[in-house]
């Protein structure tokens, strides 16, 4: 961060992928090559990706530390922000203030099974973890993946699939929730998938992401399976301005979900008030 | 360092002052004292606590943050580039005739704009170079409550220079570093000579603030209140979600931040916002964590008297100025809220079940 901390980065994007109809990837790098170099962040922290003019958005950095070449932000199209910076394509300017808030606990999180439930645009904040585990494999047990969308059509980062499904280190089940023509994988909505996938909560951590009401039926079906608050991990989204801990508009009780967050244990989450 | 300066000299201060300094002073405007740009013309009233606090002076209404414009490349129109600059202010302001709450507020401010992880680099510059002409209060209002929340009518913290009213005009204090720079004038006298009647204004303005409730459980109690919704109805009943509260609070420092264009050129702009309001919270999907008055309420009396104290060693980020109570348009009294929380029993207990 700049020691401004509501000053954009300069950058460029460098390639957008349209994942689906309503989602795009943007493959941005800072213009200043000082910057650039010495710019970090771990798994799970977000940035705020201005469209001059319209505003600015938080969007996880869902490519993986372990691969600069450049940052990644995937983008549902949802408001006037999103909107705009759906008209972006390669070779044009963005702002990037990031990176902000807090990580995954991937230390922790070494020696242990792990098993990914993402949903929707849920995947994107488990993409980051996903591949920093992938490059530092031997840290981490046993890694199952379960990542759901309504249909084919809505899931993003097809282009990965075939790699992750075909990989030894990482056992990948996809559904989606009604049938659809040519699908081959699971059907059926994700905690219910993941009741038959039936992960073991030995030595495990969960970490799942996805609509609220996802979330809520998976951290359900987490714990039928005998997972412990402590042993899920989840990241939330809240209305976020500053993205510093500052403007006062994201908190849950003490926690401000822009600077705290947005990666909590079940457990942190239980013991702050009931305000999601 | 302590000096004395008749009333008939204020002026002439006041004038003085404006040389080195933007200087903001209470005056009159309408039914409203505000602080304004000082103007010899139309002189200041410091008879009563202003209408609204002085809290533009560190933290503007609405300021620019990011300056922007898109810069296109006629050889290639495809290709615009865009030029962004920050916008930190540089100047030096005196604020004059605030109140001990009005400037004891601004250390609210202090602690997450300066202290927290990340530096508000605006408010800094400003905060930074602006001095607090505080003026003790005579009494306490019915709407004032500064001794419940740990302060009183003639605190000095958050002030440069504590001004005194005694006979013939006013005892100057300074009670830090730089205010003794502020009274670096030929104007003062030496104030030694009425330093008893200095005290004895203040002791009598301790004693008419009558007793203090005790707050200390408010913390624990308004969360173990959190859940029950029936409570929270029936405290924001009157509400009517007007945010009169919020602007008008010393304390309250929540903001937005919007960008503001002609297409080309632009500013990134951060505004006041008002926790009370439907869309503080409302999300891009619809969804909004604090759909009703009563949730928004909730937070806003939380934030002060439960969370923001449990961050910071116990500090009750309200100064007690009463502007909430005293503007509200329906007569919610925030006192009312805390002492009801604190005398809170849960229900089954209540039902005796």
């Amino acid at each position: 961060m700049a020691s401004n901390p509501y000053l954009p980065a300069m950058a460029t994007i460098q390639e957008v992928i349209q994942e689906t109809p309503n989602i795009m990837t943007f493959r941005v790098t800072f213009n200043d090559p000082g910057y650039k170099e010495k710019f970090t962040f771990e798994p799970g922290q977000v940035g705020q990706l201005s469209a001059f003019g319209v505003g600015e958005s938080t969007f996880v950095i869902n490519s993986s530390p372990t691969r600069m070449d450049y940052l990644q932000f995937s983008v549902m199209r949802t408001g006037e922000v999103t909107d705009k910076l759906h008209t972006l394509k390669a070779g044009d300017q963005i702002g990037v203030r990031a990176p902000l808030g807090n990580y995954f606990p991937y230390e922790d999180m070494k020696g242990k099974d792990i098993v990914f439930v993402g949903g929707g645009i849920g995947m994107a904040p488990l993409r980051t973890l996903l591949y920093y585990m992938l490059d530092n494999r031997k840290d981490y047990g046993k890694m199952t993946l379960l990542y759901g969308a309504r249909t084919p059509v809505d899931m993003a980062y097809q282009y990965e699939l075939p790699d992750w499904l075909e990989r030894d280190d990482l056992d990948t089940h996809l559904t989606i929730d009604a049938e659809y023509e040519g699908w081959e994988h699971n059907v059926g909505l994700i905690p219910n998938v993941l009741l038959d996938i039936a992960p073991k909560p030995e030595n495990a951590v969960a970490v799942t992401c996805g609509p609220p009401i996802m979330i809520k039926f998976t951290v359900q079906a987490l714990a039928k399976l005998g997972f412990k608050d402590d042993q899920i991990v989840t990241t939330l989204e809240k209305r976020m301005k500053c993205g510093v801990g500052i403007c006062g508009r994201c908190n849950i009780g003490t926690s401000y979900v822009c600077q705290d967050g947005p990666v909590y244990t079940y457990e942190q989450l239980k013991a702050l008030p009931n305000e999601m | 360092m302590a000096k004395f300066i008749t009333s008939d000299k204020v002026s002439a201060w006041l004038e003085e002052l404006g040389r080195k300094h933007e200087v903001l002073a209470p005056r009159n405007e309408g039914d409203s004292i505000v602080f304004k740009p000082y103007d010899s013309k139309k002189g200041f009233n410091i008879e009563r606590e202003a209408t609204a606090p002085p809290k533009k002076a560190c933290f503007p209404q609405s300021e620019t943050l990011v300056k922007f414009s898109h810069i296109k490349d006629l050889e290639n129109p495809e290709k615009v580039a865009l030029d962004v600059k920050e916008t930190i202010p540089t100047s030096s302001w005196v604020v004059f005739g605030s109140r001990p709450c009005d400037a004891r507020g601004f250390t609210m401010f202090d602690r997450v704009y300066l202290n927290g992880k990340h530096v508000d680099v605006y408010y800094k510059a400003r905060r930074e170079n602006t001095f607090f002409i505080t003026l003790a209060c005579e009494k306490g209002e019915t709407t004032c409550f500064c001794n419940w929340v740990g302060s009183g009518p003639s605190d000095p913290t958050g002030s440069d220079v504590l001004m005194v009213p005694v006979d013939g005009g006013y005892f100057l204090e300074a009670v830090s570093e730089r205010g003794e720079s502020i009274l670096d004038s030929s104007l003062l006298e030496d104030g030694g000579s009425k330093q008893a009647d200095a005290d004895k204004f203040r002791a009598e303005a301790d004693q008419s603030m009558g007793e203090a409730r005790d707050l200390s459980k408010a913390p624990a109690k308004l969360l173990e209140a959190f859940d029950d919704m029936d409570f929270w109805e029936a405290q924001s009943a009157k509400c009517l979600s007007c945010g009169a509260c919020t602007y008008l609070c010393p304390t309250c420092y929540c903001f937005n931040i919007t960008d503001e264009s002609d297409g080309v050129k632009g500013e990134r702009i951060r505004s006041w916002d008002n926790c009370m309001s439907n869309t503080f919270t409302l999300e891009a999907s619809g969804h909004n964590p604090r759909p009703t008055k009563a949730h928004r309420l909730k937070n806003r009396v939380g934030h002060k008297f439960s969370y923001y104290p449990d961050l910071h060693d116990g500090v009750i980020s309200c100064c007690g100025c009463g502007r909430c109570i005293k503007s509200c348009p329906v007569g919610v009294d925030i006192r009312e809220i805390v002492l009801n929380a604190i005398a809170y029993e849960a229900k089954e207990k209540a039902d005796g079940q």
